[in-house]
């Protein structure tokens, strides 16, 4: 897409065609109070070296690689191969809009293909459309997909399911007809299965848990799913750290209908929280009620292989205000991202790299378990996730070790307060040996 | 184009033929001709309650996607399975093979309001206008 600026005399020409005289004509729909009639107060123009050293000051702010992390609950730190930045940033692929049309685009096209492929593969769905914003909007898109295909009012949604992500859901419901209930956790830090059994009904439109969940616990799906599937309501497992999957049984082995995540772990940096990748799978037979676009092969007339836009009608350009989703674009650049990065490491790559945080994080679990201030509870199967109890105040133990350039974890009590003495540590592949030493001399010695 | 002499019709072009209180249901000849190659059907659930004027399904075609609208008010008694896998039957006989669904009519009075023949013919050719 190209920038095309408009003159002075292009500006007139405009106005002059559409009968205004001036611009500001084009804001008498806005109250006069509260227009603003003065320049925004900006500092004057710099030039090109005065602007590349006041932008250089400014990113000697930033923390650099002298930090070392072990912060997760959502956004996690991967090592990303230096082929996935250098193939995204091709021109080709670098653009802020995505070209569909399959006469220019094919090579966009095979990329968003290629991306719903590895995705069906890694969660063992039938179909995955292009792409969503995020985890959390991708969750609410399908909690809005289970409601059109049984036309139930209630939402079970585990507590043990990220909070932000429950409070983006409850935003997208906030003026629909939806009552959302929530699944409490045990001891264990595991969704109550007894409590799914009990709260589940004919009334309930979708049951859903995120795996591992929150608290880095690795969730029951076969029994939730078997309450979930004994009164008809949709299964929803949200993924929000998919490395897991290099490991775990996928989620589409325990017959869930949909499974929604994050794909930023798939060679997208974390920068300040975005942009994000949203997942979406499902089976076939949900496919006219799915939100987002979906790529379809074909051939063309010569008989070659292709690639286009399919299933189109469900969306808003042909179903207005029926669409089954006001979604009509995808995060094309970040899926290209995670495409190249699945690919780069294969089935047997992404196993050795779920293994690799698994040890990691099970090797730092064991550790804190022997320390005296620190306990951790290694009865529950965990990822590369796990929550640590402290007898020490939580933003004393993340001031300390921030003191001694390490992140430390999420402060479990900002989202439950009842949960005052819990963190919740992330390991992974990152995390080097000797970073790992360091963390545990530090925190050990506290 | 071919209109049946013994059926009722609606606005929304669908027909419906009377038979011991029951209403069987299809788009007319010329809805299949207007929206072309039919693709796709979806219809409501066995048992479902549908409101006269109020949309009952959708019918996809390569060019178009239309909502179908119930001439009656009543209960689902039957769909018309055979068109999930062959969705063409609406081009081929939308009057025959073709019909959508078979409707309990709770309201006989309803059936007044519905059109003849010759209304819908009057109908179509003031909409071509």
């Amino acid at each position: 897409m190209r920038y095309i600026p408009n003159t002075d005399d292009d500006c007139k020409e405009m106005l002059r065609a559409i009968g205004v005289r001036d611009v500001t004509e084009l804001f008498t729909d806005i109250p006069e109070k509260i227009r603003l009639k003065e320049n925004l107060k900006l500092p004057s123009a710099l030039s090109e070296p005065e602007l590349k050293s006041h932008l250089n000051l400014l990113s000697e702010k930033n923390a650099g690689t002298e930090y070392i992390s072990f912060l997760g609950a959502g956004s996690y730190d991967h090592y990303i191969p230096s082929v996935v930045e250098h193939l995204v940033s091709r021109s080709e692929f670098y653009t802020a809009y995505t070209p569909y049309q399959p006469e220019i685009s094919q090579g966009t096209l095979q990329g968003i293909y290629e991306y719903q492929t590895l995705i069906c593969q890694l969660t063992d769905m039938e179909i995955t459309n292009a792409s969503m914003y995020d985890g959390a909007s991708a969750l609410a898109e399908a909690v809005l997909m289970a409601n059109r295909i049984n036309n139930r009012k209630e939402i079970l949604i585990s507590q043990a399911v990220q909070p932000e992500y429950r409070k983006v859901l409850n935003t997208y419901t906030r003026s629909l007809d939806l009552e959302i209930k929530e699944i409490p956790f045990t001891k264990n830090l595991l969704t109550d299965s007894n409590e799914v059994k009990m709260l589940v009904s004919s009334n309930s439109s979708s049951v859903i848990i995120q795996y591992p969940n929150f608290f880095g616990s690795i969730e029951d799906i076969k029994k939730i799913s078997e309450a979930a599937r004994e009164k008809e309501a949709l299964l929803i497992v949200v993924v929000v750290e998919p490395i897991a999957l290099g490991i775990l049984k996928p989620p589409g082995a325990f017959d869930c209908d949909i499974v929604v995540g994050e794909g930023q772990v798939f060679g997208n940096p974390i920068n300040f929280g975005g942009p994000s990748l949203g997942i979406f799978a499902t089976k076939e037979k949900y496919v006219r009620n799915i939100p987002g676009r979906i790529v379809g092969a074909t051939t063309d007339k010569s008989l070659q292989r292709g690639y286009v836009l399919t299933m189109a009608t469900r969306e808003q350009h042909i179903r207005r205000e029926k669409a089954t989703s006001n979604i009509c674009t995808n995060q094309s650049l970040c899926a290209l991202a995670a495409s190249i990065y699945l690919s780069t490491l294969g089935r047997r790559g992404m196993k050795r790299l779920a293994e690799l945080n698994l040890y990691k994080a099970n090797h730092v679990k064991k550790e804190i378990s022997k320390m005296r201030n620190f306990s951790v509870d290694m009865s529950i199967p965990t990822f590369n996730e796990f929550v640590v109890r402290s007898k020490l105040p939580l933003e004393k133990v993340n001031e300390w070790l921030l003191q001694k350039n390490i992140i430390g974890g999420l402060a479990l009590s900002r989202f439950y307060p009842e949960m005052k003495d819990s963190l919740l540590f992330c390991v992974t592949e990152k995390n080097t040996k000797e970073d790992i030493d360091i963390f545990c001399r530090v925190l050990g010695a506290l | 184009m071919e209109f049946p002499k013994d059926l009722k019709y609606s606005k929304e072009h669908e027909w419906t033929r009377i038979e011991d209180g029951k209403a069987i249901i299809g788009i007319t000849d010329h809805a299949q001709e207007e929206l072309g190659d039919v693709v796709f059907v979806e219809l409501p659930e066995v048992g479902s309650e549908v409101e006269q004027m109020g949309t009952f399904g959708v019918v996809e075609s390569v060019k178009a996607v239309s909502d179908l609208y119930s001439p009656v008010t009543g209960e689902v008694l039957e769909i018309n399975e055979a068109l999930k896998e062959e969705p063409e039957l609406i081009n081929s006989d939308p009057y025959g093979d073709g019909w959508l669904i078979v409707v309990k009519i709770s309201d006989e009075d309803e059936i007044d309001a519905l059109l003849s023949v010759e209304e819908y013919e009057a109908f179509i050719k003031e909409e071509k206008k």
